[in-house]
């Protein structure tokens, strides 16, 4: 044997680097490109945002439906009422003089859809009552109760001898702002339930990436094992690059979904958007309809321009943009990888689907642990339950992404970020090891006894 | 020179021992076989050669070198438990596997064209594996553990689950490889395959080595000194001719011509039996028996220790 010089050995280490980094690549073109190519795949990657899509026309459309018109028979014992009530669109209001038990008997030869009776002590009662031949709708019964309400209101208000402007201006709306101090003496405001929504979204997104692809990780494992292909293959490339290969191509593939979901979802929801602004008539109506049922999102329309603006600044100001993505995409694949590796090591620990059970369990608690709790961490979000779930490797994903918003110190951030990458490495250590082993094991039920023996097993 | 060297492998899982010290050594540009019962411990020798797993101890070599990473792309290996994606189509699929092995897209491709055109299965292509029966599965594993060319290739039973068809001509391929240069560790329970294909064996049993050398060698070495005599004339005579020195093992009569296997006791000839009995019959023809390696396969499995005592050495 002739011993080579050391710059031929440093090549050809080099080259064999490379080798081992091309054959990983074609481990992931393959894990990617076969996923990619399934039916499955196709039909998930277009009905996800169809669903999507779907809903948001269902919801327009159901409010765009106009209500039957409702001829509104009033029957006023109290003479309170007459002729106060305006007509709407849907609503048309006519009195009566007679007496609510003649109304009700003649009700069906008339062409009224409701008797509304309003009795003659309601002041005292504050009780009215609808009598119909067809249930009228929700949004009808709203408009009646609250617009005699209302008015009901004002009458009192007069007999008091108060002035309608003179109340609004005792009534008081307060403003309350959260302000943080620094031990550096610096003031830090928060008003951030946008980016308390958005941090929650992230987490949510992410807890469903690991539960689905993780998933896949351990699938295709498992299918390598049973269908025996993997002794083929670990004798061209070493299991861990087979197992990495594996992971990284189904990340490949998880984040390909869902970018398309993203991009056919805007798309397919601004494209509902303009079919519906199209005419002016529907855009009236959708306000109105808006304006009823979601009072606050009305009330920011009356808002003065000014006031609005200043709000979507405070939302600019109060999220970190740039580290809140950071995070995210951090947060995202970190968590996956971690997630990634313990369920390719679960995969290759058993022979078919139905035994990953009690494996499963030790991931699938933190993992769900993390998102009940989740609500917990919002609430509280300085607690030490908050601090010391988002710093272990296995709920950090979902936990720091929900902290984010309310201003995580950088000692929390950057510690619970050291401590994923750790997480990842160790994590991926012990799977190779249980991997490598596994994988070639068949037929065995195995425990965690033996997974433990395999940890120390000589390559 | 040997293309593949082991010295003294050692491979230990918790309380089993898989390999016990195990050496072989396979000469270039011929097959050697790697005999031995099920749970011997050949899988585990193969597996270390293929550096799925590595020995606790001992040493491999290739070709001179110590064995080495990217050794593995001149190593072809066909597992028992064979195994190709199922949903994957064959043509794709065999592409892969080659460039895991190493191989670019475009010599993968000429080499898979002209390996699918020589088993006519060119119409397979585009199936998915799924959708071809078990030989034929077997048909297409075998290309893609020869397509990188090999310089050694280890062949796990390769003639399980094919018809005696398809068996013949995967041994024409096993034969043609070896003769274009290629060297060919083969473990099967097949022994008549063994007789006819292999220069040399390694028998193991109970994780030990307990036996090697060429075959003939090895036939040679576990004659019994048996002797099949065909002759016509009477029975009687012919068992009283007998001396001493043998013993009847088997007799019959085919038509009008008898048939006895001796056994020659201590020292004696076939001269000596010649002698003996042609004054008495008319001898026709005196073969040995040469054991078969299957004989020899079962009797130093079975009875390793009695086998050992009662052996004849010459």
């Amino acid at each position: 044997m002739k011993k080579l010089p050391a710059n031929q050995i440093l090549q050809n280490k080099k080259e064999l680097k490379n080798r081992a980094m091309n054959k990983i690549l074609l481990i992931i073109q393959r894990e990617y490109l076969t996923r990619v190519k399934k039916k499955s795949f196709i039909v998930m990657t277009f009905l996800g945002p169809i669903l999507m899509v779907g809903l948001v026309f269902a919801q327009f459309w159901i409010k765009m439906i106009p209500e039957e018109k409702q001829n509104v028979l009033v029957v006023d014992e109290s003479q309170l009422f007459l002729n106060k009530l305006e007509n709407t669109s849907n609503q048309t209001f006519s009195y009566s003089k007679n007496t609510l038990s003649f109304e009700q008997r003649n009700f069906y030869k008339t062409d009224d859809n409701v008797i509304l009776y309003i009795p003659a002590n309601i002041i005292d009662s504050q009780k009215i009552q609808i009598f119909y031949k067809k249930q009228p709708g929700l949004g009808m019964q709203d408009y009646i109760n609250t617009i005699v309400g209302k008015k009901l209101e004002e009458m009192k208000l007069l007999a008091s001898g108060i002035q309608i402007n003179q109340l609004e201006s005792i009534k008081t709306k307060l403003n309350l702002t959260t302000t943080k101090i620094e031990k550096s003496g610096d003031f830090e405001t928060k008003d951030n339930e946008v980016s308390m929504a958005l941090g929650f979204i992230a987490g949510i997104l992410i807890y469903i990436f690991i539960f689905l692809y993780g998933a896949q990780v351990m699938r295709g494992v498992i299918e390598e094992k049973t269908s025996r292909i993997v002794e083929v293959i670990i004798s061209s490339v070493k299991p861990f690059e087979l197992m990495m290969g594996k992971i990284i191509g189904i990340a490949a593939v998880g984040l390909t979904q869902f970018l398309l979901w993203i991009i056919l979802s805007a798309v397919g929801t601004s494209m509902v958007g303009n079919f519906f602004m199209k005419d002016k008539q529907s855009v009236d109506q959708m306000e109105q309809t808006f304006k009823t049922n979601i009072p606050q999102k009305a009330a920011f329309k009356e808002m003065p321009t000014d006031e609005k603006a200043e709000i979507m600044d405070s939302f600019l100001n109060q999220v970190n943009l740039p580290i809140m993505l950071f995070s995210f995409l951090f947060y995202f694949l970190g968590g996956y990888l971690l997630y990634g590796a313990l369920f390719a090591a679960v995969g290759s620990a058993v022979d078919n689907e139905a035994d990953t059970q009690q494996f499963m369990l030790p991931l699938t608690i933190p993992l769900i642990l993390s998102f009940t709790l989740a609500q917990n961490v919002m609430t509280n979000p300085e607690s030490s339950l908050a601090f010391w779930l988002s710093v272990f490797p296995l709920t950090s994903p979902v936990i720091m992404m929900v902290r984010i918003p309310f201003g995580v110190p950088y000692f929390d951030l950057i510690l619970s970020m050291i401590m994923l990458v750790l997480g990842f490495i160790g994590a991926t250590w012990v799977s190779a090891k249980i991997y490598r082993t596994g994988i070639l094991m068949y037929g065995k039920k195995s425990s965690y006894k033996e997974l433990w023996k395999w940890l120390f097993y000589k390559g | 020179m040997d293309i593949f060297s082991a010295k003294d492998i050692v491979k230990k899982y918790d309380k089993h021992t898989a390999l016990e010290g195990v050496s072989i050594s396979v000469k270039k540009n011929s097959i050697f076989g790697l005999l031995g019962p099920n749970g011997a411990g050949k899988t585990s020798l193969i597996r270390i050669i293929n550096q799925i797993t590595g020995p606790d101890s001992g040493e491999l070599f290739f070709n001179g070198q110590k064995l080495q990473q990217n050794h593995i792309e001149r190593i072809g290996y066909l597992p028992e438990e064979r195994g190709l994606y199922k949903k994957m189509e064959v043509g794709e699929q065999a592409l892969y596997l080659a460039r895991l092995k190493g191989l670019s897209r475009q010599d993968a491709t000429k080499r898979l064209k002209y390996w699918f055109e020589k088993f006519e299965i060119t119409t397979w292509w585009n199936k998915k594996i799924e959708e071809l029966s078990k030989g034929m599965q077997q048909k297409v594993q075998f290309i893609v553990t020869v397509l990188h060319e090999p310089e050694l290739l280890i062949l796990d039973e390769p003639f399980s689950g094919f018809d005696p068809i398809n068996a013949n001509l995967i041994k024409n391929e096993i034969l043609e490889l070896k003769e274009k240069g290629t060297s060919i560790i083969f473990s099967t329970h097949n022994m008549a395959s063994v007789e006819e294909l292999c220069d040399d064996i390694a028998l193991i049993n109970r994780s030990k080595k307990i036996l090697e050398g060429s075959v003939k060698d090895i036939r040679k070495e576990h004659r019994t000194n048996t002797y099949k005599v065909e002759f016509t004339g009477n029975i009687i005579s012919f068992t009283n001719a007998i001396w001493t020195g043998c013993e009847l093992l088997e007799k019959h009569t085919e038509g009008n011509v008898n048939i006895a296997t001796i056994k020659l006791l201590y020292d004696a000839t076939p001269n000596q039996l010649l002698q003996a009995i042609m004054p008495h019959v008319m001898v026709n023809g005196l073969q040995e028996i040469i054991p078969s390696m299957n004989d020899i396969f079962i009797s130093k499995v079975s009875n390793e220790k009695i086998a050992s005592e009662s052996n004849f050495t010459e």
